[in-house]
């Protein structure tokens, strides 16, 4: 069995955690190292990075050597829905205004549960956009608009 | 006596009427979100980040902390009455709490989780106001290779409480101090890791961080099972405890008391190793140690009282010396740099009024607590019973109005996703993000305080062992380091956490 398989997470966590630190070095060559007594601005990314890289590659050397425990279920329908739900709350705040865009957050990621039923969803979204728009922009004056900017001002 | 000259300050800010209603208002929401399972107070706080910019400083700290300390209460409710621990901290109380509960002793339970924290409150309120002061006189006298080594023990402490494996943890604390290290560098202003992005210019803002690995990626986390929620509540008849009840409570009450009270202060480690430690050491030292796990009232009273004397003296670290102990007070710190604080030992001697009015809330946010949990527990027992399935679109929102409202940009929603989907899949991978947050507030002070050190010491890195407290420092985070990964601790930890 190859360590992917049998001790993923020491081995993910390993590869993750080398690119990261190279990444690092490696988008940092041109600031600067600087001398210990006058630190550019690469010398702590640098001692950083390496720092990672060496935990990373312990880490990846333990997954061949133990066996680790299963990754378990991961929520790939929530994972994707809360995500797509948040983008599309960036993406049409400003233009469509809260009034659009969080009952079609609210609606989006309650599709994540086991448990939806449209007439719940509904009466959640439209029970959250109330309290929001209330508090938020009524009462907290955050700028955001009722209504946005694709609606004419 | 200065001291209390200094108590009679803070009352005159505590007991202001704005600020008693924010106090107010912040344990009224710490205890709501201790009692819903699946929201915590560090997600919480970092939502409320930015509605706090437009308050004066003490109102926003005070609400901030009623809502951390108050979270503390209704988290041990669920513990108790449907074996659901609301919080980390009072996982403990559910293997005697829920006992109690079946037995039809929930009320007392419940009256003894109160009382004890009450005390607990009341203690620690004392230990803040006498131990703070003399700790910044000292800290104040500290140069900066003190303070590199003091936040190098911090983040070494904050991974003997981290779950799962060390070595992950100990990746995720450099990973954090270098993404801390994103924006412009403060000597040179070379920007750093931008991507040439405008909005990176400043860094990745905490509240991000934060909302994105603590919102987003729990909420995912939620709902992997989503169908094992209790639906059961026990029933609450008599709340007063019997005098034989008195006679048992009072002991571990105390013990646990000090046992929080002192490990709150180490850093990396706030409310949660007091209540596994008052369990522990209770079951040892009690007469009725057999009845431990069957429901006796000792193993109720001692983590209640831990938990909550320890997330009260947390807050020495953070408001002496400026180093978080745990996420929340990371955040707190956060909120205390926006208001255009600088925290760290000269706080409270060039805002007494706000170290004062901070303390003092904390003993009037107790006393609301056990007024707002004792009659008031079956509004929160409704409450543990609300569906997931309408919670978490509600804080989906909530953390994406509020990111949004932090630098008014899109930008910063997705970027909060992106931390969602790093943290979900660091969870899967047993990396446990609090570290991290942790090292991300620390990284550019860390790097601060190397740069000056050196510079002090020529380039000798000798600096950092040659002076003795510094020494001591590194000692200890060496010690830390070690215990935790000795064989037999690993052991234990695992168990301890493995509810």
């Amino acid at each position: 069995m190859s360590p992917i398989e049998r001790n993923a997470k020491d081995f993910w966590t390993g590869v993750i955690y080398i690119v990261i630190g190279g990444a690092a070095i490696f988008l940092g060559r041109d600031y600067g190292m600087g001398t210990a007594m006058k630190m550019g601005p690469a010398y702590f990314p640098v001692i950083l990075s390496s720092l990672l890289i060496l935990i990373g590659a312990i880490s990846v050397i333990r997954s061949f050597l133990k066996p680790g425990t299963p990754v378990g279920t991961v929520a790939w329908k929530g994972l994707a829905l809360v995500i797509a739900s948040t983008v599309l709350f960036g993406f049409i705040v400003r233009g469509a205004g809260m009034a659009i865009a969080l009952p079609l957050m609210v609606i989006l990621s309650a599709c994540a549960s086991t448990r939806f039923r449209w007439q719940y969803a509904l009466a959640l979204a439209a029970g959250v956009t109330v309290f929001c728009i209330l508090i938020f922009q009524v009462g907290l004056g955050v700028p955001l608009p009722i209504l946005g900017s694709w609606f004419g001002d | 006596m200065e001291f209390f000259d200094n108590i009679g300050l803070g009352f005159s800010v505590a007991l202001s009427l704005v600020n008693l209603l924010y106090c107010l208002a912040g344990v009224f929401l710490g205890t709501l979100i201790g009692v819903l399972p699946g929201l915590g107070p560090t997600a919480t706080i970092a939502m409320l980040l930015p509605v706090t910019f437009t308050l004066p400083p003490v109102s926003a700290l005070i609400m901030l902390s009623g809502i951390y300390y108050g979270s503390q209460y209704g988290g041990s409710t669920t513990s108790i009455l449907v074996n659901v621990p609301g919080e980390a901290a009072s996982v403990v109380t559910a293997l005697d709490g829920y006992q109690m509960a079946l037995k039809g002793r929930a009320g007392v339970a419940l009256a003894t989780s109160a009382i004890g924290s009450f005390f607990a409150g009341t203690v620690a309120t004392v230990v803040l106001a006498l131990f703070a002061p003399p700790l910044a006189e000292i800290a104040l006298k500290f140069g900066p290779a003190e303070f590199f080594s003091l936040m190098v023990l911090g983040l070494l402490a904050s991974l003997v409480l981290a779950r799962g494996s060390l070595l992950h943890a100990t990746g995720m604390v450099v990973l954090g101090l270098l993404l801390g290290l994103v924006g412009a560098d403060v000597n040179t202003g070379t920007q750093r890791y931008t991507f040439e992005i405008p909005q990176m210019a400043d860094g990745i803002g905490f509240v991000v961080v934060a909302m994105g690995m603590f919102g987003l990626a729990e909420v995912v986390r939620n709902l992997e099972n989503e169908n094992d929620r209790p639906t059961i509540v026990s029933k609450i008849t008599s709340l007063m405890p019997t005098k034989e009840d008195w006679k048992r409570i009072v002991g571990p009450i105390l013990r646990g008391t000090a046992i929080g009270s002192a490990l709150g202060i180490l850093p990396g480690s706030g409310s949660i190793l007091g209540s596994f430690a008052a369990y522990a050491i209770e079951k040892k030292v009690s007469k009725n140690s057999a009845e431990f796990g069957k429901g006796a009232i000792e193993g109720v009273a001692a983590p209640e009282s831990a938990n909550n004397a320890g997330a009260q003296t947390s807050f020495i670290p953070m408001l002496t010396l400026g180093i978080p102990s745990n996420p929340v007070m990371a955040l707190m710190i956060g909120a205390m740099v926006i208001q255009g604080i600088q925290p760290g030992p000269s706080v409270i001697t060039e805002q007494p009024a706000l170290f004062w009015g901070i303390i003092v809330s904390m003993w009037i946010g107790n006393l609301f607590l056990v007024i707002l949990n004792l009659p008031m527990v079956g509004m929160w027992v409704k409450i543990v019973s609300v569906p997931y399935q309408y919670l978490f679109p509600a804080i989906l929102v909530f953390c994406g109005i509020g990111v949004f409202s932090l630098n008014n940009t899109e930008f910063d929603v997705y970027l909060m996703a992106l931390f969602g989907v790093v943290g979900y899949l660091f969870v899967k991978l047993d990396c446990e993000p609090a570290p991290m947050l942790l090292a991300f507030i620390l990284g550019p002070m860390m790097e601060e305080y190397l740069r000056r050190a050196l510079l002090l010491s020529r380039g000798n890195p000798m600096i950092f062992i040659e002076r003795p407290i510094s020494a001591t420092m590194l000692g200890l985070a060496a010690l830390a380091i070690i215990v935790a990964s000795l064989p037999t601790f690993y052991k234990k930890r695992e168990e301890t956490f493995r509810e």
